[in-house]
């Protein structure tokens, strides 16, 4: 026994090391590419290069669930919380190339660039629930909220559905963010609780069918 | 603002040097020197998020070389300084290959530009297919031109072209004629943003015909003294600086004179957003951001955006009525 946990503990520690790796290495090449040069406007290629991995990381977070109910996989329930920060740390980092690189805390500039664009408000809309969700992601106030942590951090998926949308009413061609569109609606829909029993049985089905299913315990 | 006479955009000892160096074109080796002594050095600048250029090949480099930079070259008549070459040809919107900006240079440089024709006709007198070399053989002069994104980025990019106007005098419009429309070439294989059929291909623009006549409306052919780049629009494409960048129609194989208002792509998914004149102004927002400023790609900080891009002067009293928001989208 005490042989398995410690090899429990060392994948524990490895599974920690490829998610923390994974996240960051966005921000690493990000960094790279800034400090040689290699951006041809970094102002626009930031913004859109951290926009684009905050809502791959959200996305990813809200996958952890239904993958969770496929495969019993409990590592995946950890990286919900993880993922979900490091896209707060990305949209963070994109509030900030856009008011501060962009607009210079320009003032009358960002005033209009808020509120003539609804894209932005979408943009900020979702960004000002992910920093509540961060804010609240502590064991502290999981237990200071009691029920209602759960319920607030259901947002998450208002939060990306405004992301999907600030995507979409930014681009020339708003169908290129239909990808995004359905992949926000399927985990939607995954969290519904007859489709969640209907996975949940497809797992076990499968866990019939082959004795040992990975990662079950 | 001072009005720009045409011959005030290019500096007339670069139009002499350039003529000069044409004429000594027999030692092409030294022109080959000369561009990569005094051209932008992309290596020095900056490398690009995509792989670096390809090496030009010599039949799309020979027949031209940049004039030797000096100072009132190295900006627009308004002070900008000139978008670093490396920007222009790196950073493109051309969804006939992707809609990924960055993507284009790399995805486009086998894009065969010849041969190449170009079918001026319609209502004219005079109809006639243009080879590419013909349309190089319109005496090229250099402008400066500001580009204004609908997406609210810009450049200041020196093109190398003819005004469109000299190719539809030769060509006799007839008084039936009110419009031009302008057509891409359509070919899934040589454009593979083609085969999305989300978009109704072939891109087709337009323009009214005082305002395809206007000086300021170019027939590029190249820019930075270099024939163009299958990413900005090679072989020949259109430049009219006071519209919003979608309006200058890129890879151009037909140009027909007609009578009423031609339907464009874009007015054909979203006539509300990117409409038939959509020309800049800074005050009127489309409808979803707002026009006040823009990003000059490789800038730091934002720029107010001017009114007909700057061009106002020249072009405004094309448009009755300024204060109708129809001339902006």
């Amino acid at each position: 026994m005490r042989l398995k946990r410690r090899v429990d503990q060392q994948v524990d520690r490895l599974y920690s090391v490829i998610l923390h790796g994974m996240a960051l290495f966005p921000f690493a090449r990000l960094l790279w590419d800034l400090i040689f040069g290699r951006f041809v406007d970094p102002v626009l290629a930031i913004i859109s290069r951290t926009g684009r991995v905050s809502l791959n990381l959200l996305l990813l977070s809200l996958a952890c669930t239904p993958l969770y109910t496929l495969t019993g996989f409990a590592l995946l329930v950890r990286a919900r919380r993880t993922l979900g920060l490091y896209a707060f740390l990305y949209v963070t980092l994109h509030f900030l190339t856009f008011a501060g690189w962009d607009y210079g805390f320009d003032l009358r500039l960002l005033w209009q660039a808020v509120f003539y664009q609804r894209y932005v408000v979408a943009g900020i809309a979702s960004g000002l629930i992910l920093l509540v969700l961060a804010i609240t992601s502590t064991r502290g106030w999981q237990r200071r909220l009691g029920k209602w942590w759960k319920r607030l951090q259901r947002l998450v998926y208002l939060a990306a559905a405004l992301a999907v949308l600030h995507v979409a009413w930014l681009l020339k061609a708003p169908r290129g963010a239909l990808p995004y569109a359905v992949l926000v609606a399927v985990l939607l829909a995954l969290r519904i609780p007859p489709v969640a029993r209907v996975v949940r049985d497809v797992r076990r089905r499968w866990g019939r069918e082959s004795p040992s299913p990975s990662g079950e315990r | 603002m001072i009005p720009i006479k045409s011959s005030e955009i290019t500096p007339e000892h670069i139009y002499l040097s350039r003529r000069k160096f044409m004429q000594a074109a027999g030692l092409l080796a030294a022109n080959a020197a000369l561009l990569a002594a005094c051209g932008p050095q992309p290596g020095a600048s900056v490398g690009t998020e995509e792989a670096p250029l390809p090496a030009p090949t010599a039949t799309e480099e020979a027949p031209s070389l940049l004039a030797t930079p000096t100072l009132s070259a190295e900006a627009d008549e308004l002070g900008n300084p000139l978008t670093s070459l490396d920007a222009v040809l790196t950073y493109n919107n051309f969804y006939e290959f992707t809609l990924s900006p960055h993507g284009v240079a790399s995805l486009s440089q086998g894009f065969l530009t010849s041969p190449w024709t170009v079918a001026v006709g319609g209502l004219v007198n005079k109809p006639k297919t243009f080879d590419i070399s013909d349309l190089r053989k319109f005496e090229q002069e250099e402008r400066i031109y500001r580009m204004r994104c609908v997406e609210a980025w810009a450049m200041v990019i020196p093109w190398l072209g003819f005004p469109l106007s000299k190719l539809l005098k030769e060509v006799e419009p007839l008084s039936t004629a009110k419009y031009v429309r302008f057509e891409t070439l359509y070919d899934i294989e040589e454009m593979p943003g083609q085969k999305d059929r989300s978009f109704p291909w072939p891109y087709v623009e337009g323009l009214r015909l005082d305002e395809a006549m206007h000086d300021l409306t170019l027939l590029a052919t190249g820019l930075y003294g270099r024939n163009l780049r299958p990413q900005n629009g090679a072989p020949v494409r259109l430049v009219v600086p006071w519209k919003y960048g979608f309006k200058s129609i890129k890879s151009i194989v037909k140009i027909d004179l007609v009578e009423e208002m031609p339907v464009s792509m874009w007015m054909a998914m979203n006539p509300r957003e990117y409409g038939f004149w959509a020309n800049v102004n800074p005050k009127v927002a489309h409808p979803r951001w707002s026009q006040a400023t823009e990003r000059r790609i490789g800038e730091n900080r934002r720029r107010e955006t001017l009114f007909f891009n700057g061009y106002a002067d020249e072009v405004a009293s094309l448009y009755p009525d300024l204060d109708s928001r129809d001339w902006y989208y």
